[in-house]
């Protein structure tokens, strides 16, 4: 490998801050659009690139390409119409906008949901974190040229949605936790095809061990890239896994725990080296303690029960003034809602915190200087981000 | 890294011997059992009461108008139409749907060529996924609406059965705002109420508890909330969207809940009665029942001089004279009636048209007259010894009880009929009987069995609570005399009352008698009008329908141009149909004098 370092300090040149100066006039600098389509992301999104060979000088991140308004359509809606609303913004782990909408709708209207109605959503998400994480596995491997992975990936994550469409007559947008409860629980049978299907994403982690991380390109390739230093973790914002993999013990289900992750025995799960190889190995643990969370989950909850609370009509359901913040632990970090009511019919402010705002529009930007133009689209993966998440 | 990551990704390629993961015939691949998928809707059942479309938060579905499908009482007669290039299969349609009729197959792969086909009507366009067992329902005890009814506190039979104290104790604000939560605001029971009134509004303002809003609603349409709010026979109740699932909403307990709420003093601030334009021309008014009641406020809010003519010594007419205190308490009717006298409504009591004035002068005196005399004249059996002294008339009865003139009460009654007065003139001899004897020996025999009984079911079931024995399906054959003494009613089975066409047409089993004794019977079969204030020549005039009641137009006017007739002589059963004849009679006269 010849070493590009010792051609590295005599372009561009400094400031005594020493920040790049970069003179587009100069002709020794491309300025390249990455995206919005690209390999790099579920969604659309841009990265604005300054490069100078194939090496990247200075990013920039452009989102608005998938904006909806979903914070604002919800102000106009009733709060019960919100609820398939708001799943829309994350779409391959949609669950975590049900959850978090109904746990602050019920938080503030004073609804306690019956104890089988947590197990059932403590399942759904955990389901959800386990497809997700399926998913984006597939993404890692496919940006580094690994195409076989991302099939088998989301293969499995095909038998889990059989699952989901099983439980919830959905397989995509689950729709399945409104204000109040869940549709319903686990039919007859239910636990053995789970368990098939639990011992199939197993049996495929155990190829994708030998083909992936077992593997000399994707090591070549990940190892030592997209470093995310300990010391920014909280200063940007970071969560979940990459901030785990950095050796940060972030986890809200260990730090504010929910529903009924209190009673399920789990650790969690931290790495030192903070580059793309340690995330991916750190997500590929994730999975298998997804599926051991599934399993503990399986055990533990009531085949019947009450599973919806008493509700008011939902077609004039007001909620007293208030505000509150309820979070998650999704597969990429801190999912939240922030929503505000004024006693009205409708919410009055309903803020979504995703991961990805600040993963992929300020962190992107840090960590893609110096990085070569072919490792972007990795690099942005490994950071797992959904774009709608970022421009509700 | 080592010699082994370089080889250990090959071992991918032992899978080049496991079967292919694609299915073979996605097209044919069956949903899951809750799958979400096309709708279906059940027509029969659906009522097009519009909620699925008031939820859908994608304005995925609208209602519209299905050809074999008619409006009729409880069922708007629109259907769901619904877009599948907005729907998004949340399903909340089906979990809202009140009478659980839309439901969603299992089914999930539909192609054409023509994008229009993807708007359709489940139900009334054939799909093969129509007779799917499978797919999304409701589930079981989850709801998005509370079912049950806001129950109202009422007296229990033992401390009723002897009083004549109002047996319903009315809500309280949170109960009457809970019970107004559950209205799904469909409007099925605007279109039946005889008189339209507003009902899902002021619903909703008592929902907001404002109850100045929901006031105005009432006067809108009803001035007698206080009286309607008690005893109407709620036909809105009948059709409610909400009985589907569960009860349907306390619409008349929601009204007396307003009416109650409002001081008398306050009615004329709110109701703006202060701004109206006065006008010269006069109009008479025949009856102060609810339709003469109800024509005079609206054409005194229309600026008109009006005089009301009454035989009795009260305002009310059969809501005073025919309902017993204990459910339409005098002061409550009084609070009504009193409002619209504070209008400027001149009342002419103990004045019998025919007899004190004549129909002529009051023709001459006005400019257009609404006789709204009601049925006053109690129909008898004829069977043999229905000529006895101890035999009466339910409707003098009850008239001499709010007179407050002593009534026979002997210690065995029996009561034929199966109606609503039949049930009142039961319950009041059964609270005399009590005062008077310490127990109650009465029977009620109606011809109707109990399915068919006309008479509210509330009625029924608190007659019994209050010991009355109830005898349905027995027809009377005579009344047994002995020393010139009433020993009791014979009565023969009842097989049916109506035939085929729904004529009355009763058939009687012979062979199957019964004997209910008693020393005293009370006949309640129903009333005949009397319109004998009329002169003959203006009764030539007037046409009659088959049924031999006045004819009239939509807005209550006879044949004789200036007479307008309202109330039980035109058809009507109830005081809501005959607040709604001297509403629309109102307006009539309003256009007549304005020609």
């Amino acid at each position: 490998m010849a070493d590009i370092n010792k051609y590295r300090d005599k372009f561009p040149d400094k400031n005594p801050d020493g920040t790049n100066i970069i003179d587009m006039e100069s002709q020794k600098f491309i300025k390249i659009w990455q995206g919005p389509q690209h390999p790099g992301i579920t969604g659309n999104m841009s990265l604005e690139l300054i490069i100078q060979g194939d090496e990247v000088l200075e990013c920039k991140t452009h989102v608005g390409y998938l904006h909806r308004g979903f914070e604002k359509l919800m102000e106009r809606r009733l709060f019960i119409q919100n609820f398939p609303l708001c799943i829309r913004i994350a779409v391959p782990e949609p669950d975590f906008n049900e959850y978090c909408y109904a746990a602050t709708l019920e938080e503030l209207a004073g609804i306690k949901i019956p104890d089988a109605a947590e197990w059932m959503r403590t399942l759904i998400l955990e389901m959800s974190r386990l497809t997700s994480f399926l998913m984006h596995l597939g993404g890692q491997a496919g940006a580094f040229g690994l195409g076989v992975v991302a099939q088998w990936g989301n293969y499995v994550r095909d038998l889990m949605l059989d699952r989901f469409e099983e439980v919830t007559g959905g397989r995509v947008y689950r729709m399945h936790m409104p204000p109040g409860g869940v549709r319903g629980l686990t039919p007859d049978g239910f636990e053995g095809r789970m368990e098939e299907t639990l011992r199939s994403i197993e049996a495929t982690m155990r190829d994708i061990d030998k083909t992936m991380f077992d593997n000399a390109i994707f090591k070549r390739r990940t190892v030592g890239l997209g470093y995310i230093d300990p010391a920014i973790v909280d200063q940007y914002g970071v969560t979940g896994p990459n901030a785990r993999a950095a050796g940060i013990p972030k986890d809200v289900r260990k730090d504010n725990p929910y529903l009924k992750y209190p009673e399920l025995d789990f650790d969690v799960i931290t790495a030192t080296n903070s580059d793309i190889y340690t995330r991916t190995d750190l997500r590929r643990k994730e999975i298998l303690l997804s599926v051991d969370l599934i399993r503990q989950i399986m055990t533990k909850m009531p085949k019947s029960g009450e599973y919806m609370a008493k509700m008011p009509n939902v077609l004039h359901w007001k909620i007293p003034k208030g505000e509150t913040y309820v979070r998650a632990e999704c597969t990429r970090g801190e999912y939240g809602y922030y929503t505000v009511t004024d006693g009205s019919g409708y919410p009055r402010r309903v803020n979504v915190r995703g991961p990805s705002y600040t993963h992929a529009v300020a962190l992107m930007e840090r960590l893609a200087i110096d990085c070569n133009i072919a490792d972007t689209a990795g690099l942005m993966l490994s950071l797992h981000t959904y774009p709608p998440e970022i421009e509700r | 890294m080592s010699l082994k990551d370089v080889l250990s990704p090959f071992l991918a390629w032992k899978h080049l011997f496991s079967p292919p993961v694609p299915i073979k015939k996605p097209l044919e691949r069956e949903g899951a059992p809750r799958y979400r998928g096309f709708h279906q809707n059940d027509m029969e059942s659906c009522i097009g009461c519009g909620t699925c479309e008031t939820i859908c938060q994608n304005a995925a579905i609208d209602m519209v108008p299905v050809e074999g499908i008619e409006t009729t009482d409880g069922d708007s007669g629109l259907r769901p139409l619904i877009d599948y290039g907005r729907c998004c299969w949340c399903a909340l349609c089906v979990d809202i749907c009140t009478t659980s009729s839309l439901t969603m197959s299992n089914e999930h792969t539909w192609i054409d060529t023509d994008p229009d086909v993807f708007r359709f009507v489940p139900g009334a366009e054939k799909k093969p996924w129509d007779k799917n067992e499978l797919g999304y329902r409701k589930p079981e005890n989850y709801e998005l609406y509370p079912t049950g009814r806001t129950l109202m506190e009422e007296l229990a039979p033992e401390d009723r059965d002897k009083s004549f104290i109002e047996i319903v104790k009315g809500y309280s604000k949170e109960q009457a705002i809970k019970e107004a939560d559950r209205c799904v605001e469909c409007g099925i029971c605007v279109a039946t109420c005889p008189a339209h009134m507003g009902i899902p509004s002021y619903i909703a303002a008592v929902r907001n508890d404002d109850m100045e809003e929901a006031l105005r609603v009432l006067y809108e349409t009803n001035p007698m909330p206080e009286m309607c709010g008690r005893v109407c026979t709620h036909n809105c109740e009948t059709v409610c969207a909400m009985q589907h699932k569960g009860d349907p909403l306390s619409i008349r307990w929601l009204k007396r809940y307003i009416a109650d709420q409002v001081p008398s003093e306050k009615y004329k601030e709110i109701l703006n009665a202060d701004k109206v334009e006065q006008k010269d021309k006069k109009v008479a008014i025949i009856g102060a029942g609810p339709g003469g009641l109800s024509a005079a406020y609206y054409l005194k809010n229309l600026g008109y001089q009006v005089n009301v003519y009454e035989a009795m010594p009260k305002p009310g007419g059969m809501t005073r004279y025919g309902i017993p205190e204990y459910r339409m308490p005098y002061d409550q009717l009084d609070k009504d009636i009193d409002y619209i006298k504070s209008l400027g409504v001149k009342m002419h009591f103990n004045t019998r048209i025919g007899k004190d004035i004549n129909f002529d002068q009051l023709h001459k005196d006005n400019d257009a007259v609404f006789a709204a005399t009601g049925l006053h004249h109690g129909r008898s059996t004829r069977v043999d010894g229905t000529d006895h002294p101890m035999v009466f008339q339910a409707v003098d009865l009850l008239r001499k009880v709010t007179e407050g003139k002593t009534i026979e009460v002997a210690e065995k009654i029996v009561v034929i009929g199966g109606g609503n007065v039949a049930m009142d003139i039961a319950r009041t001899l059964a609270r005399f009987q009590n005062q008077k004897y310490g127990k109650v020996q009465l029977t009620l025999t109606s011809l109707e069995s109990e399915d068919i009984m006309p008479a509210d079911v509330e009625e029924i079931v608190e007659s019994r609570e209050e010991k009355v024995l109830i005898e349905p399906a027995w027809g009377p054959k005579d009344i047994k005399i002995e020393d010139n003494k009433i020993k009791g009613l014979s009565v023969v089975r009842c097989l049916s009352v109506f035939d085929k066409d729904g004529h009355f047409n009763p058939r009687f089993d012979n062979e199957e008698t019964n004997f209910f004794e008693a020393d005293m019977v009370v006949e309640a079969i129903g009333q005949g009008m009397d319109i004998n204030y009329m002169t003959d020549t203006l009764k030539d005039k007037l046409e009659m329908t088959e049924t031999r009641k006045v004819k009239v137009d939509t807005f209550c006017q006879s044949s004789i141009p200036w007479l307008f007739v309202g109330g039980d002589i035109i058809g009507g059963t109830d005081a809501i149909t005959a607040i709604a004849d001297g509403h629309r009679a109102a307006k009539g006269i309003d256009k007549f004098l304005n020609k």
